[in-house]
């Protein structure tokens, strides 16, 4: 699971369908093929490109351009050391070796693509930043690269808060690291680079995530361990995607989901969960402010017999303002001859 | 969103057909709009693909960058765009008819009448989606500080004439899009989503052939549901979006499986071109680059063409509503916008700036607040649909006269001030001392709301609209017997207080911008520009 993953698990850590799959480490995407719902999920080539190559100019020479947008004076004197290793066991510990070291050396250290480990739901994930950047008096900041641009001093702001998400994970993966290191401290501050204007020039701004930190801390402590999500599963129940599909249908149906329609832009499975969400005739399908209004209606049918007078006690508050809106709404569609 | 909102889009979902969020249009659209389908190039900044850009549905201009990268491309493109488009913006600034505008005289710093000229009619530009809107600022911006070889000898990759010209319209038509219930610049997905409610949610709405498919869904279609699953995720054999997306971001998979590859046989073919020896290959050559050329205007064409055909049928089910009778008075704040945009051109001044001045900013938002607020109002007096969403909310209230009692103001000249007393189903926030408000004859008349009287009964005194005499004007009394609805909120919001000039800036604000020695404001520099730009 990367930490872009992370990120939107965190923004619906109701869903424990994701939950247990992203824990288990189920591909999702194929999971949705298998079922019949995939969706286009895949990259442009050309944003692929594109993203690869400024991430490359950033870091060309040693780091020097992006060791520059941090206020070092000296670039060129900066230690880089190697993280590479075999497997990401392997990348952890070196990473975490060279973190301590460079802290004590009290030097500027810019570690290209070290790799982090964070206990998510009971399992570790592997996570990589673009780069950490270790200062003399040992405050480490995370660097966040993205090919978006800076126009005029400012971004999307979408992009840009998922950037900030992204890197608020990789704060609390350090985190865990400096707290083994003496006079270790991780900054709140993320460091992002993007594309000056319309030109490639990268330039950088500090992206304060507390806020985002706090959230992703808050969301991961909700989340029900994988454990206690699986044994709650009836025995035998597979993801295999060679399964039969009504099969899979079953197992995935087995684990509980909370659909909105913001997991269209953040889970492979969206389309099956939102297909289940319409056939059950679930009014979150429509929005989560929707659920919010209706209080304790939760189907179409529910809601549309309340205001109609079918059902429903009138004595409930829901209840009358529903009826009061239906009466409204074809009232002035009277009036207009619709 | 209002529960009679969502009230209509869980109707939407039973019947699987959009229902109505309004009964008239409350925006005013072109008779001859101009629609404009632009895609760009994934990952770039400001590198678009093509676009289809034209006033005839039926034969729209086609543009093509086939390789994005290279700048000249990308300019010949931007020369063709401000072909197909400043024509068009120009057609509406000759034909003018004489105006009134208030002017705060320089020396006596008094208001005076000055009479202006002001368009007919104004251009208007149709974008398929709200991605569109972001999209014309952004080209509006990359354009507007370009300097062409007329305006400086020197600079180092020259613009073609005409460019900065267009980026200074689209910054303005963007610009101007932000404006609540401005009409300049629309998108058809927003158009469409303002007047119906659809079963899903909307972020969905955001997809214009999804939309489309639930308010006007092909004929035979089963459901609106089905049709916009179609709509959003069906793919044919090859794993092409039966529906391409509206843009301007084009489907990953077209990216990857038709575009990359059609972008690198014409990459290889300009390089066999590049290196023929002789006149016969050359030639040879140059047709295999024009095949290349022409195979990604094909590619294109076909992504673009739905998404157009699409932005017509919009405007199409659009112009079947009735236009909202407030429209047309804001559309003519519309048309000041564009004759006061012609009229900066036409003077020589500069660009619009990259950040606007402190005084600048101020404006636009006490502005934009002001037309927010002149929007809900008459989109609800226009509309007993908005109307009732206001009634549910306790903001308005419709009511009957019971009983009508004369009364007159103390002081020397007594005014009419009739006591009148309504019934009303409608639960308006009403607590004591509340303006309410009225329209007669398109005029609006406030009142006072005076107390609660047993069975439901409001008292209310009214204030104005009555003529100057003792005795009120015939008709601007209510009767006994009349059903009139009543608003809480203004008819006609009037902004703040004026703002100080820009040369008056505050310290606290920055003070007064930046000016060289003589007085003269410093124009903006135009973006530096370096060999592997993106435009």
């Amino acid at each position: 699971m990367d930490a872009r993953a992370l990120a939107a698990l965190a923004a619906n850590p109701g869903c424990e369908r994701r939950a247990l799959l992203d824990g288990a480490g189920v591909n999702k995407a194929v999971l949705a093929q298998a079922l019949g719902s995939s969706m286009s999920y895949g990259q442009s080539q050309f944003a692929f490109m594109r993203g690869n190559a400024f991430e490359a100019r950033v870091k060309s020479d040693g780091g020097t351009e992006l060791l520059r947008l941090l206020g070092v004076e000296d670039p060129a004197a900066a230690r880089t050391p190697d993280v590479s290793a075999a497997g990401p066991e392997g990348r952890t510990a070196r990473t975490a070796l060279a973190l301590r070291e460079a802290t004590a050396e009290k030097a500027w250290t810019l570690l290209d693509h070290p790799m982090l480990a964070l206990e998510v739901a009971g399992t570790p994930a592997y996570l990589e930043p673009d780069a950490v950047v270790v200062h003399p008096d040992g405050r480490w900041t995370v660097v966040e690269i993205k090919s978006f641009p800076m126009l005029d001093g400012s971004a999307d702001p979408a992009k840009v808060g998922a950037a900030a998400r992204q890197a608020a994970v990789y704060v609390l993966a350090l985190e865990r690291v400096a707290e083994q290191v003496a006079g270790a401290e991780v900054g709140r501050s993320v460091l992002l680079v993007c594309p000056k204007d319309f030109s490639n020039l990268p330039t950088g701004s500090m992206v304060d995530v507390r806020k985002q930190r706090a959230v992703t801390v808050r969301q991961l402590k909700r989340m029900r361990g994988v454990a206690e999500l699986a044994s709650a599963l009836p025995p035998g129940t597979t993801f295999d995607p060679s399964c039969e599909p009504s099969e899979l249908v079953a197992a995935v149906e087995a684990v509980g989901a909370a659909y909105a329609p913001e997991c269209l832009s953040a889970c492979e499975l969206a389309f099956h969960c939102r297909g289940r969400a319409r056939t059950s005739g679930a009014v979150e399908a429509l929005g989560r402010g929707v659920r919010g209004e209706l209080g304790g209606l939760t189907t179409v049918s529910e809601v549309l017999d309340a205001a109609e007078g079918r059902a429903g006690d009138p004595s409930d508050p829901t209840v009358a303002a529903l009826r009061r809106a239906a009466a409204l709404r074809a009232e002035a569609l009277r009036g207009a001859g619709v | 969103m209002s529960l009679i909102h969502t009230l209509a889009r869980l109707e939407a979902t039973r019947s699987g057909r959009a229902q109505p969020l309004a009964t008239v249009r409350h925006r005013h659209l072109s008779e001859r709009p101009m629609v404009v389908v632009p895609l760009t190039t994934a990952g770039e900044a400001g590198a678009p693909l093509g676009a289809l850009v034209g006033t005839d549905r039926d034969s729209p201009r086609l543009l093509v960058v086939p390789q994005p990268r290279d700048r000249d491309l990308r300019f010949a493109f931007l020369a063709e765009l401000a072909e197909a488009v400043l024509p068009y913006l120009d057609s509406y600034a000759d034909d003018v008819e004489p105006a009134e505008r208030n002017e705060t005289d320089p020396e006596t710093k008094k208001r005076v009448k000055v009479e202006v000229e002001l368009c007919r009619d104004a251009p208007q530009i149709v974008v398929p989606s709200r991605a569109g809107i972001a999209y014309v600022r952004l080209l509006g911006r990359s354009m507007r500080f370009r300097r062409t070889a007329e305006q400086d000898p020197d600079t180092p990759y020259p613009a073609p004439p005409h460019i900065p010209l267009l980026g200074r319209w689209l910054t303005h038509y963007g610009e101007r899009a932000r404006v609540p219930g401005a009409s300049l610049l629309l998108s058809a997905t927003d158009l469409l989503a303002r007047h119906w409610a659809t079963g899903q949610s909307n972020l969905e709405d955001q997809h214009l052939g999804a939309l489309l498919a639930w308010i006007d869904p092909p004929v035979g279609a089963e459901s609106g549901a089905e049709a916009a699953l179609r709509a959003e995720s069906g793919r044919d054999a090859a794993g092409q979006l039966v529906c391409p997306p509206a843009g301007p971001a084009t489907d990953p998979a077209f990216d990857n499986a038709l575009l990359a590859p059609a972008i690198d046989a014409y990459d290889l073919a300009r390089q066999r071109l590049a290196a023929a020896e002789d006149g016969e290959t050359a030639d040879e050559r140059f047709g295999e680059l024009t095949a290349a050329e022409r195979r990604i205007r094909e590619l294109l064409a076909a992504q673009m063409r739905p998404t157009w055909d699409a932005v017509w049928q919009a405007l199409d089910v659009m112009r079947k509503l009735p236009e909202g009778v407030r429209a047309g008075e804001r559309w003519t704040r519309d048309r000041w916008s564009y004759t006061s945009h012609r009229d900066r051109v036409r003077a020589g001044e500069p660009p619009q700036p990259r950040q606007d001045s402190a005084v600048g900013a101020a404006q636009k938002l006490a502005s934009r607040e002001t037309e927010q607020a002149r929007l809900e109002a008459q989109e609800a007096l226009d509309d007993p649909l908005v109307m009732a969403t206001r009634r549910l909310a306790g903001e308005a209230f419709v009511s009957e006269v019971v009983d009508v009692e004369m009364a007159w103001s103390e002081g020397k000249r007594p005014s009419p001030r009739p006591l009148v007393t309504v019934t009303t189903d409608d639960l308006p926030q009403l607590g004591g001392g509340e303006k309410v408000h009225r329209s007669v004859d398109g005029k609006s008349q406030s009142a006072e709301f005076v107390e609660r009287v047993g069975g439901g009964r409001l008292v209310l005194r009214v204030v104005n609209g009555m003529g100057r005499s003792k005795e009120p004007a015939p008709g601007s009394v209510p009767e006994v017997g009349d059903r009139i609805c009543w608003t809480l909120f203004e008819h006609e919001p009037r902004g703040g207080a004026q703002l100080p000039d820009p040369e008056e800036t505050p310290w606290t604000h920055g003070g007064p911008p930046d000016a060289a020695p003589d007085g003269v404001l410093l124009p903006e520099r135009p973006d530096p520009v370096t060999p592997e730009d993106l435009l």
